[in-house]
């Protein structure tokens, strides 16, 4: 041995490898080993393989533990002469690790809710279930729009958390829930959510519905009015008769950043809102494979052109359970006008300067109010 | 959604697709790695660097063929294969060995459908990795993408990060026209979101990976990363640019290159192969001809020497352009500009 | 091996409609009014019409420079076959590919193909597709001696053999590559070749159909069994040069007259089937006056048959763009 330590350092296989994974070692601290006898095992992304002790000594440091990753050249044992002191070999992996980065694999500690896929029936739903389930409280069940996900709720979710148990969910042909949406009405996207719901032993919840989700409410609450313990509409399809066929449309066949943006930014009265990362969204969500086909079938079960196929008008009626309806004054696909035809004005709130997306463009408020809805304190 | 590195990504985009079509098929040196080997291990490798590890052990040896280090005739069995039925894609590990098979690729898959009168198809994807960064050498380093695109009949695609990957592989093995797919060799350990469900990205769609007022660069493959670092860079120094990812040389989305380039009046382009007729003096040629009145200063190109590619470590990073190779190209076009206008 | 009375017809008429697609084919390109290069088949009929008698559409050939013969034994049709040559429109290719990328890949017909060795490993691919589609199909290469030089067919008979692939690779010797004879250019024998890689080797007299015939049961049978690849050898010469136009001084004149007059696989054909009273001569006869007239009909109509146009250069280069 030409030095009286010796570094083991992780090893390069291949062209290709950056870092290694030490499976575990092959010699104990204190074991006298020859060069050339196996001494660690490393993984890789392609393969694990033994690594040979270039060195004879004994072996008296294993500084990368059994499943730490550890950069190529980063040290992991130390050798030396069984006469070398100890302080000796402090000093040397010292003065090593001085010149190398270590790096260690922390995992990720973000505390956003962690989605699951959950099974119910033959689909595959990406849920999101957060909140306190022992609150006492009614649990509440959000359900986004067309072309819409789990993520529409980001802003309300967390207000809403606080206080109950809250799922927000991707319909089928949404998100990354599966892509069959059956014969896409709003009928069948409602027994789905009851599906969901028993799936998640919930029998009673408020329910919260945007846009196209808004419909899916008032068809639940004509399926089961006993799961539903209260009624939110937010700018909701299946009353009154308008929608902006342009949108529809543009959702459909746009695919690129630039024919995306005009269609996208009718979501919203503040254009400023509709990001370069929201844009890139849809695109991508718009690639994955039965994404198109499942919200041609959606919108031809509730859309034609400029009007809506479907009227619920029945089912608000019908509906005894608290209802709030509010909606965006400058609501460019479904235009605040739809809100006249509603019998009880006093279920309405109009939000000035706000578009299709209240949640987004009036988050705080609509938070609150939604939270005043969970405790019970809300007083239409 | 989840993070996956440039090589998962390759490998589930194959794992879908193989099993989505059993038409689909794997062929290659060493994409098991082992047969016949003293310890009965079938699948010992799963690809040179790994890349198809696994797919051996779920599909089988009908499905993924270890060949022979034998290009031409597994290059020219691709083909015919595609040509009568399956829909292959094959390994052909590092682009340097195409001067193996060029003859199957370019004279025969590339040239059946226009040669035969349309009435041939030849979904057909070759896979290679290209490009220098880890000392390969002369011989498994080269970023030979010009040929490929040179040759009429063959599509070439050039991904610039894991998520791209995907897409791109799976709309490759869907097409039905060859396809070559070229993996920059140092990026497979790169990783970012990348959806866990199948999914497609169309092939003449180039991709802003930033949007600015002043430059315009285009780059390819790995040399997107470098020349989004080097955008940043300048945006903090008052220089904006846009990055334009073609995502494929052929076909080439001249139409997003001429109209970025018409709003900034100003081009850079990066290149990793090498300078003559490569893609950075093509598209030049485009500029200079459709886009000559929409200039504010001369097309600069960041493309390495004239040379073979380096071993040595110390010559391989003069080779190859970097960020701040980017970044003074952008300057220059800028002080030019400055210049002008004083 | 028994061979029926409508086999034997539909052969010799295969044979008949080459020789005389090619002789016809020599005294037009004289003219001046077909572009390109042609090879001519004229002598080696029986090779192609033997072997794909035992072929029907499910199997795939693939074909050399040489092809014309190939693809009228796998039933490309004529006319088409000489517009393509005439450079038209109506040709089989639509005036793309011209005599040397004749194909038709519905009735199996993987192309002629005019890189020398260029076929073998297109074969390779096409009966892998036989194989793992489980269509019962063979892939049959025909490749000269030239070709069986190239590292491409080499390195596809180690690939068929190792794949264990329903293969037949056949060389078709006809002495002369271009214009270098194979005595000299292919080194060792072609047997020990085949045994080199694990396959089995039969060989034939090409001019003769019937022993082309029988070597053909015997060498496609054993690889649509599923045995693996096999070589089958067939020694021909053939009767033109290396392309029309050429300067045949690479060998003596007397060689070519003594081919047509000892050589001549129709002739063999007809005296065969005569001494064992198989067929009348006035069947073949009739089958000689039909296909004058086939070719006629061919030929008068490639030259009347419109170009095409410009907006089609630019098609057919992807299947999308």
């Amino acid at each position: 041995m030409a030095e009286r330590i010796a570094p083991i350092t992780m090893p390069k296989f291949g062209l290709a490898m950056t870092e290694g994974t030490v499976v575990g070692w092959l010699a104990k601290t204190g074991d006298n080993i020859t060069a050339g006898q196996e001494l660690v095992e490393i993984e890789t992304t392609k393969i694990t393989n033994v690594y040979e002790s270039p060195v004879s000594g004994m072996l008296r440091r294993q500084i990368a533990q059994e499943g730490e990753i550890q950069p190529v050249g980063a040290l992991i044992g130390v050798v030396a002469d069984a006469t070398v002191p100890e302080a000796e070999i402090d000093a040397f992996i010292a003065g090593f690790e001085a010149e190398t980065t270590r790096k260690s694999d922390d995992g990720d500690t973000t505390a956003t809710p962690a989605n699951t896929i959950i099974e119910v029936g033959t689909l595959r739903l990406r849920v999101q279930d957060s909140g306190n389930a022992h609150s006492g409280k009614i649990p509440v069940v959000l359900i986004h729009g067309f072309a819409g996900s789990l993520e529409n709720w980001m802003l309300t979710q967390p207000v809403l958390a606080e206080q109950t148990r809250v799922i927000a969910f991707d319909l089928p042909g949404h998100g990354e829930s599966s892509k069959s949406v059956g014969d896409g009405t709003t009928r069948t996207m409602a027994r789905t959510v009851q599906d969901l719901m028993n799936t998640l032993s919930i029998d009673r919840a408020h329910i919260v519905g945007h846009s196209l989700g808004g419909a899916i409410a008032l068809e639940l609450a004509a399926l089961g009015p006993d799961l539903v313990a209260s009624l939110t509409l937010i700018a909701p399809a299946g009353l009154g008769p308008a929608v902006n066929g342009v949108f529809i449309e543009g959702i459909l066949t746009a695919d690129r950043r630039k024919t995306l943006e005009p269609v996208l930014s009718l979501l919203v009265h503040d254009k400023t809102l509709i990001s370069r990362q929201m844009i890139e969204d849809m695109i991508r969500f718009k690639r994955l494979d039965g994404v198109l086909p499942g919200l041609r079938t959606l919108a031809a079960a509730s859309f034609e052109g400029n009007r809506q196929s479907i009227s619920l008008l029945a089912a608000l009626e019908n509906y005894v359970g608290p209802v709030s309806i509010l909606w965006g004054e400058n609501d460019e696909i479904l235009p605040v006008a739809n809100a006249d035809i509603i019998p009880d004005q006093g279920m309405v709130t109009r939000y000035a300067g706000t578009g299709h997306m209240p949640q987004l463009e009036r988050a705080g408020e609509v938070a609150e109010r939604l939270a005043t809805i969970v405790t019970g304190q809300d007083n239409p | 959604m989840s993070r996956k590195s440039f090589r998962q990504a390759i490998n589930e985009a194959l794992r879908q697709e193989m099993r989505r079509d059993e038409r689909v098929i794997l062929m290659g040196e060493d994409i098991a790695g082992g047969k016949g080997g003293t310890s009965g291990v079938e699948e010992a490798w799963g690809g040179v660097l790994g890349v198809t590890k696994g797919l051996y052990t779920e599909f089988g040896p009908d499905r993924v063929l270890d060949t022979p280090i034998t290009e031409a005739s597994y290059i020219g069995a691709a083909a015919g294969a595609a040509a009568t039925g399956l829909r292959p894609v094959a390994e052909l590990m590092f682009v340097d060995f195409v001067g193996c098979c060029l003859d199957q690729i370019m004279n025969q898959a590339a040239k059946f459908r226009y040669m035969f009168g349309g009435k041939a198809r030849t979904p057909l994807v070759i896979r290679a990795m290209y490009g220098a960064g880890f000392s390969a050498a002369a011989q498994h380093s080269q970023a030979l993408y010009p040929i490929f695109t040179h040759i009429p009949g063959l599509k070439v695609v050039i991904p610039s990060s894991a998520y791209e990957a995907k897409g791109l592989l799976i709309e490759a093995i869907r097409d039905d026209d060859p396809v070559i797919f070229l993996e920059n060799k140092l990026m497979y350990d790169e990783e970012e979101e990348v959806p866990d469900e199948p999914y497609t990205i169309p092939f003449g769609e180039a991709n802003l990976t930033r949007e600015g007022d002043d430059v315009t660069i285009v780059a390819f493959g790995r040399m997107v990363a470098l020349a989004n670092q080097a955008a940043d860079l300048l945006q903090k120094q008052g220089i904006s640019c846009t990055v334009i990812d073609p995502r494929t040389t052929s076909p080439l989305d001249t139409g997003t290159i001429l109209d970025c380039v018409a709003e900034t009046g100003r081009l850079v382009i990066v290149d990793e192969s090498s300078p003559r007729c490569n893609m950075a003096t093509d598209i030049a040629a485009l500029v200079a001809e459709e886009g000559f009145d929409t200039l504010k200063a001369p097309i600069r190109r960041v493309t390495p020497p004239h040379t073979p590619v380096p071993f040595s470590t110390a010559l391989e990073k003069h080779y190859m352009p970097d960020a701040d190779k980017i970044a003074a190209a952008v300057r220059s076009v800028m002080a030019y500009a400055a210049k002008q206008e004083a | 091996m028994q061979i029926s009375h409508d086999i034997l017809l539909r052969s010799y008429r295969a044979m008949r409609t080459i020789r005389d697609f090619e002789e016809r084919l020599h005294v037009e390109f004289a003219t001046g009014e077909i572009p390109g290069f042609v090879h001519l088949y004229c002598g080696e009929e029986a090779s192609a019409v033997g072997i794909c008698a035992h072929l029907s559409e499910t199997d795939t050939i693939a074909s050399t420079h040489r092809g014309h013969g190939h693809c009228i034994a796998k039933g490309v049709a004529v006319e088409g076959m000489m517009a393509e040559i005439y450079g038209k429109k109506s040709g089989v290719c639509e005036g793309k590919g011209g005599s040397m990328h004749i194909a038709d890949l519905s009735l199996g017909m993987l192309g002629a193909n005019g890189i020398v060795g260029g076929g073998p490993p297109l074969i390779c691919g096409a009966a892998l597709s036989h194989k793992l589609l489980k269509d019962g199909g063979v892939a049959v290469a025909f490749y000269g001696d030239g070709a069986s030089n190239e590292g491409t067919t080499l390195e596809s008979l180690n690939l068929a053999s190792v794949w264990s692939l329903p293969a037949v690779f056949v060389l078709e010797d006809n002495g002369y590559g271009e214009a270098t004879a194979s005595s000299y250019a292919c080194a060792g024998s072609q047997r020990a070749r085949a045994e080199g890689f694990g396959m089995p080797y039969v060989e034939c007299d090409g001019t003769d159909f019937f022993a082309v015939h029988q070597a053909a049961a015997e060498a496609i049978g054993h690889a649509r069994s599923g045995k693996g690849p096999v070589m089958m050898h067939v020694h021909l010469a053939r009767w033109y040069g290396h392309f029309e136009g050429e300067a045949a001084s690479y060998r003596r004149p007397e060689d070519v007259v003594r081919l047509r007059a000892e050589k001549d696989c129709l002739k063999n054909f007809r005296e065969q089937v005569a001494s064992t009273s198989m067929i009348e001569a006035a069947e073949l006869d009739a089958i000689d006056k039909a296909v004058r007239a086939e070719i006629d009909q061919a030929v008068s109509k490639a030259k009347a048959d419109p170009m095409p146009e410009a907006a089609d250069l630019l098609e057919n280069v992807y299947v999308s763009y």
